[in-house]
């Protein structure tokens, strides 16, 4: 009897990346008149879903159904031509244009001059309907960021879209900007158009969805009517039963602070707060987790204490592990932290734009950290040459020799050398991100017992990762961050998997559990 | 007074090679492309055009102009339109690095232009110049109702085209769809991609139409201003970097570029009208153009108005985004 208002509907989609699957045969029905959450974590496919939609991806098999007619999308255009629209997270708009000059961007049939009045009424009409503001003369460089998403939104709608997809749309908006933009779907819905809502935030999936879809690994996991269901259900959904790996984790040995972080805010260049008063000591000799949403903070905390990021308020005190005197490392940038004789290894996400030079070989990646000590005007290729060799022995990375530029190497044996590079220098913090991402089991695992070779040598690890089954079996504690707030610290042996992904997406995750011990 | 008048019409004439190059340029950068090989073009331009007025001029007794014009005129576009397909295949196609590709472009330009210069002068035999009179008197033609009025009286219809090009890539960048789809694909071409604009069919067509305006100021430098004879000077390269010059002095509009291109002939010839110059301090007043740009350009970047900012996209190549 609903049948009448499905707009789309997809069946049995899958879609790969090489060896990764991201859809699994999905179905999915989306309905006029409502507003469907597509919810999951990170990597669980829901914008790879939503971006076959929309023209960006063209599925590897299914069918895809739109008023009940079999459609092949293979373009943005398709997409429009069908009336499906998507606002992406990054927005596609050009700085010097004006708003109605974006919106007409591109359009066929606009007749060949420029009559940016008529369109600037058309603007307004449909600003008139549902509540946008926006001023059709202004450049999209004085615009803040809600305001540039509303010109998406509008661009959408002037090409008659009747299905919106929107992927994390609040996630650069602040509460009452959120508030706004959840009026103006309310009021799309009743007016009869479809609405997909890309989230990772549960409270928001209650607030306006009519009903959720959650995936999880590529698969639908479960449907359900939002007013059928609650967020420990949600959750359950989303991050799935706990699975044993069998990672080692040795006990803490004589667990002292190392790193006290207290107080910690960052904001970004547009203004948007990155981390707000984030506080926490790490422990020398312990593995300190650090989970979230990605974009959470994570990477502006690790660099923070790197001394690569600008910061707001807060300190970041290093306790010396000969001394036990405290130093300060905020506003400090790398080579003031290592003179000052901290030594900090940073194991970046970005690995051959941030941790090495995909050009060079291997020996002269292992320069980068070692190229200043030495008296004389030449540089000493001797030990970093002894340092790759040792590397490559120890850590069995599969090289055709030391002069192979690093971005030959596959994605393990590249971060086996920066891990290698990083761990040589006897660091007292030990800070990884990401460390395991893309790399096969066999790989995690070394890289698995690298981290507690260092952890019972004393140092302090801080390892950021997205796996929550790899964090509660490797880390001794773990930080949950939640949009750049800390929202809680718990035991890594006796956490619930359930309970940190409800942390994740929820500032101090169940009411109950306050206490950051 | 007579002064004046001859500083201005000297100036236009210069002024007139570099607002063909600049207007070309700035359609070229508009699509992104940062084209510097525009004194290549020009000397592409410049030698074809010669060429097909050498070849019509020495094959047929009484050659009339106006033939000459035309054949000359398909010669020097078709040569130029060359040398910009040559530049988007390898930055657009083969995603070459730009500013190599242009620069090459230039050095090849001028080499080829000077190879066949040189064999046309020796073709030419006598006194070893060539000279395509009948053509280029046609090119310095005055139009027919202005030739009574002074300081029109030596110009020939090139003059007026150049300006009419201006005003036309004026008003087709500003207030046509075709236009705006341009400078989207200049300054954001992902954005461009999303909205179903072709990135690679707009900057191949601007790429070529700009090369075939830019070689238009090589055949009006050929022709009027050395009279339709060539000469291995380098003459052409200076008045192509000159070009160059002139697109950020007019911050990439074609209407500024009009007036730009008239200032920096002032500017160029300004020497000859002041008394009691040496040799040396000649050369001094012939470098006021270049540093009037850098002037330019210091208080262009001091003030940050978006609208003055090279295109954003300019000199980088374009990757669909694929995962």
């Amino acid at each position: 009897m609903q049948n009448a208002k499905v707009a789309v509907c997809m069946r049995d989609i899958t879609k790969t990346f090489g060896p990764v699957v991201a859809n699994d045969r999905i179905g999915l029905d989306i309905r006029r008149g409502e507003i469907l959450a597509l919810l999951g974590e990170n990597g669980s496919g829901k914008t790879t879903l939503m971006n076959m939609l929309a023209g960006i991806y063209y599925p590897d098999a299914g069918q895809i159904f739109v008023d009940g007619h079999e459609v092949s999308i293979r373009s943005p255009k398709d997409a429009y031509d069908l009336g499906i629209g998507m606002i992406h997270q990054h927005f596609k708009l050009v700085d010097v244009f004006t708003a109605a000059e974006n919106i007409i961007l591109g359009i066929k049939d606009a007749g060949r001059s420029l009559d940016l009045k008529t369109v600037g009424e058309k603007i307004r009409a449909i600003c008139d309907m549902y509540g946008f503001d926006i001023d059709p003369n202004q450049k999209i460089y004085d615009m803040s960021v809600s305001q540039k998403q509303t010109v998406e939104i509008v661009k959408v709608l002037y090409r008659g879209a009747d299905i919106l997809i929107l992927d994390e749309p609040t996630a650069v908006l602040t509460p009452q900007e959120t508030e706004k933009l959840f009026a103006i779907l309310r009021n799309m819905r009743n007016d009869g158009k479809a609405i997909v809502i890309i989230t990772h935030k549960l409270h928001e999936v209650e607030e306006i969805s009519d009903r959720v879809v959650v995936l999880r690994r590529g698969q639908c996991v479960g449907e359900k009517m939002t007013k059928d269901t609650n967020a420990a259900e949600m959750t359950n959904m989303m991050v799935g039963r706990q699975v044993s790996l069998n990672i080692d984790r040795p006990e803490p040995v004589d667990p002292k602070p190392r790193l006290i972080v207290e107080g910690l805010t960052v904001k970004d260049a547009d203004g948007v707060v990155k981390l707000s008063d984030v506080s926490f000591t790490a422990y020398s000799g312990e593995i300190l987790g650090i989970a979230g949403i990605s974009g959470c903070g994570q990477k502006e905390l690790l660099e923070a204490i790197a001394g690569l990021q600008d910061f707001e308020s807060g300190s970041i005190r290093y306790i010396d592990p000969d001394t036990g005197k405290e130093i300060e490392l905020i506003g400090k940038d790398p080579r003031e932290i290592f003179d000052m004789g901290v030594t900090l290894a940073f194991v970046p996400e970005d690995r051959l734009g941030m941790g090495l030079v995909g050009s060079m070989d291997l020996t002269d990646n292992m320069m980068l950290r070692s190229f200043r000590s030495g008296r004389s005007i030449f540089t000493d290729r001797k030990k970093p040459r002894q340092l790759a060799e040792r590397v490559v022995r120890e850590l069995a990375v599969d090289t055709p020799g030391l002069s192979t530029p690093v971005r030959r190497l596959s994605g393990g044996n590249v971060q086996k050398v920066l891990v290698g590079r990083e761990i040589s220098s006897s660091p007292t913090v030990l800070m990884t991100a990401y460390a395991v991402r893309g790399l096969d089991i066999n790989s995690s695992y070394t890289i698995y017992d690298l981290l507690n070779q260092q952890k019972q040598k004393g140092v302090a690890v801080i390892y950021v990762g997205e796996d929550l089954d790899v964090l509660l079996e490797l880390c001794d504690r773990i930080l949950v961050l939640c949009g750049g707030r800390v929202s809680g610290i718990v035991p890594g042996r006796d956490a619930d998997k359930n309970e940190v992904g409800l942390m994740m997406t929820r500032l101090g995750g169940m009411q109950c559990n306050e206490s950051t011990h | 007074m007579d002064q004046l008048v001859s500083l201005f019409e000297a100036a236009v004439v210069f002024g007139t090679v570099i607002l063909f190059g600049s207007v070309g340029e700035i359609l070229t950068e508009k699509s992104g492309n940062l084209n510097l090989g525009v004194p290549g073009i020009m000397y592409l331009g410049g030698i074809a055009g010669l060429a097909g007025a050498f070849w019509y001029e020495s094959n047929f007794a009484s050659p009339v102009p106006f033939i000459g014009l035309l054949i000359s005129l398909v010669c020097s576009l078709a040569a130029a339109m060359l040398g910009g397909l040559i530049y988007s295949f390898l930055t657009i196609t083969l995603r070459a690095n730009q500013n190599v590709t242009g620069l090459t472009l230039t050095i090849f330009g001028g080499g080829v232009a000077n190879f066949f210069g040189g064999a046309l002068n020796n073709m030419a035999g006598g006194v070893g110049q060539i000279s395509v009179a009948a053509t280029s008197s046609a090119y310095r033609a005055t139009l027919p109702f202005l030739s009574e009025v002074s300081l029109f009286s030596s110009l020939g219809f090139m003059v007026y085209l150049a300006l009419i090009l201006a005003v036309v890539t004026s008003i087709f960048l500003s207030r046509t769809h075709k236009g705006l789809n341009l400078r989207a694909v200049g300054e954001n071409p992902a954005t461009a991609d999303a909205a179903g604009i072709s990135v690679v069919k707009n900057k191949y067509l601007a790429t070529c139409t700009g090369a075939a305006i830019t070689g238009l100021g090589g055949l009006y430098y050929v022709m009027d201003y050395i009279k339709g004879t060539w000469a291995i000077d380098g003459g052409i390269e200076r008045l192509g970097w000159l070009a160059v010059a002139l697109v950020i002095f007019a911050r990439w509009k074609p209407l500024h570029a009009i007036w730009g291109s008239y200032l920096f002939g002032i500017l160029f010839w300004l020497w000859l009208y002041i008394p009691g110059l040496t040799r040396s301090s000649q050369e001094i007043f012939k470098v006021l153009p270049y540093v009037v740009t850098i002037v330019v350009l210091i208080i262009v970047s001091t003030r940050r108005k978006r609208e003055h900012q090279p295109p954003a996209s300019l000199g980088l190549p374009y990757f669909r985004e694929e995962r």
